[in-house]
């Protein structure tokens, strides 16, 4: 595999007085996906928000360990320009409301007081609505209200808005489980011809998903990280117990 | 038997449904009846010269009020440019902040704001501006309506936004917007139409007002847009007029009165049309 971009080493977090996540070390090799499972609850979505250090906005927590991006701590660095380094995709498809499909995939720039031409934000907007396998559908309607989308097309927007930023990490959190098979499958396309610039790091708790797309799985249990490696080896040889009764659906 | 108590729990059922129609609608007929009386006296009196001109000295007929609406308008203007800063920051600041101590004070400051009586917010702007510059001004009677509307707009400010689905701010942090922005190129836009309403009834609610402005914009008879001297109102018109012996001025007391109320329902109702479902 290629070598690592991103490494967790020793990660502690707790919100008040409750232990999230335990002592997790996990790397991830550059332009690969790795997919994070595990039961509801067991800390995925905390884990990811560490990278990109939005659990900052949960008040009262305390973080140890450290997460080194190129070998850079991420703790040292300024948050706001992490987070342009490392674009985060939601859940819930989240466009901006009062801005134009162009507008959302600039927004990154508009809200960081980035100042670009006219022709470097057609440029940014087409390359990005590509990347997101958007751009055929909305092409004649740019300055339309990106909400006006269906649910599939908003998230294939906001993946768009992500990659604007030119991010070398990509951060999803159960990224389709809002949207249909169609959708879906779409997305997974997506992010299978991504991994050759982009590293992706996305929670699910689809299955038949993380075998599809990723090439690295970890398997987390109440706050631990009990079991990783190539996706292939997990689905096939698990070494935990655990790991094989959720990998094969009897429990989760 | 069993039918016959059916009967009876349907009787009382149709019977309380009546009643609150009946109660509901006791509660317009006031509303109507005040309508339809200023319409029926004060629409006559609306026409050019009424908008436009200037009143006239006692005894001569003609003339206008176009000096108390230039000086609503005014006041209007200055209070919102007053309260409308202050108000939407404070309500970002408590939408923002739920649990602190500083936005429980604040919230409670604001309940008392909201039911302290006209009068009293007119008397604290007297002791506040006109003691100490010495003089009453239309600034002064800006600053007595701002502190009226602060707590509606403050209100639907704190309301609007935390409708808001919190993952839109996240979304904007996510990708390394800085707090500031994310609240006033995201947040305060996306919930503009809420905020925009809590605006328009903070203007319906003061420019009715004649007791914030008996000790502070005073009342003028000429036509003034300086804000360092006194002006004149309709709410102050209306009130010296509709109590003078005069019958060309308790008409034009009726046609102010009419101008105020249409204004004022024109304004509810937008805020009902542009009012997020
Ligand atoms: N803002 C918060 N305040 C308090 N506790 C929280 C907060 N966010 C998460 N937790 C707690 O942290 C633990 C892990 O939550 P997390 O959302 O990371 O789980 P998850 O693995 O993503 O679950 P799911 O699969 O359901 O999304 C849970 O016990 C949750 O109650
Ligand atoms: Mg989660």
């Amino acid at each position: 595999m290629n070598p690592d971009i991103l490494t967790i080493e020793h990660l502690n977090f707790w919100i008040a007085d409750q232990h999230i996540v335990k002592d997790l070390s996990l790397s991830f090799p550059e332009n690969t996906i790795t997919a994070i499972m595990g039961p509801s609850g067991c800390g995925k979505t905390t884990m990811l928000r560490c990278i990109n250090r939005m659990h900052e906005l949960i008040e009262n927590t305390r973080v140890e360990g450290k997460i080194k991006l190129s070998g850079e701590n991420i703790f040292k660095l300024n948050a706001m320009a992490l987070r342009r380094r490392i674009g985060m995709v939601f859940q819930r498809p989240n466009p901006f409301p009062t801005m134009s499909i162009y507008n959302n995939v600039l927004a990154g720039y508009i809200l960081n007081g980035i100042s670009l031409s006219r022709k470097e934000k057609d440029q940014i907007v087409q390359e990005a609505l590509t990347q997101a396998a958007l751009w055929d559908e909305v092409k004649e309607g740019l300055h339309r209200k990106g909400t006006f989308l269906s649910g599939g097309q908003q998230q294939r927007l906001c993946i768009a808005r992500a990659l604007a930023m030119k991010p070398k990490i990509l951060l999803l959190d159960e990224p389709t489980s809002a949207l249909d098979p169609k959708a879906t499958a779409h997305i997974e396309s997506l992010l299978m011809e991504l991994k050759d610039t982009v590293t992706v790091i996305m929670v699910t708790h689809n299955i038949a998903q993380a075998s599809r797309i990723s090439n690295q799985t970890a398997f987390m249990y109440l706050g631990e990280l009990i079991e990783h490696g190539t996706t292939e080896r997990m689905f096939t040889v698990p070494k935990d117990k655990r790991t094989e009764e959720y990998l094969s659906g009897k429990f989760g | 038997m069993r039918t016959g108590h059916e009967t009876w729990r349907q009787c009382k059922n149709n019977a309380f449904h009546g009643l609150i129609i009946l109660f509901s609608a006791i509660l317009f007929l006031p509303l109507a009846a005040i309508i339809f009386h200023i319409l029926k006296n004060g629409l006559h009196v609306l026409s050019w010269e009424f908008l436009t001109a200037l009143p006239k000295p006692m005894g001569e007929s003609g003339g206008g009020v176009g000096n108390a609406i230039a000086g609503t308008l005014l006041l209007i203007v200055l209070s919102s440019l007053i309260a409308i800063p202050i108000g939407i920051f404070t309500g970002v600041y408590l939408s923002e902040n739920t649990h602190g101590k500083f936005s429980h004070i604040i919230h409670v400051a604001v309940d008392m704001l909201q039911g302290t009586p006209s009068i009293v917010i007119g008397i604290a702007a007297y002791i506040w501006i006109v003691k100490p510059m010495g003089h009453f001004s239309a600034f002064s009677g800006g600053v007595a309506l701002a502190l009226m509307m602060l707590p509606v707009i403050i209100k639907s400010t704190e309301e609007t936004l935390k409708r808001i689905p919190n993952t839109l701010k996240e979304a904007a942090l996510a990708l390394g917007a800085p707090y500031y922005r994310t609240m006033l190129q995201i947040i305060i836009p996306t919930g503009f139409q809420g905020i925009l309403t809590g605006v328009l009834l903070g203007i319906a609610r003061v420019s009715g007002e004649s007791a914030p402005l008996l000790f502070t914009a005073f009342g003028n008879p000429f036509l003034n847009l300086n804000m360092n001297k006194t002006v004149q109102a309709l709410p102050l018109l209306i009130f010296n007029y509709a109590t003078s012996p005069y019958e060309d001025w308790q008409a034009y007391a009726w046609g102010s009165s009419c101008l105020l109320l249409i204004f004022i329902l024109s304004l509810t109702l937008l805020t009902k049309a542009i009012r997020p479902q």
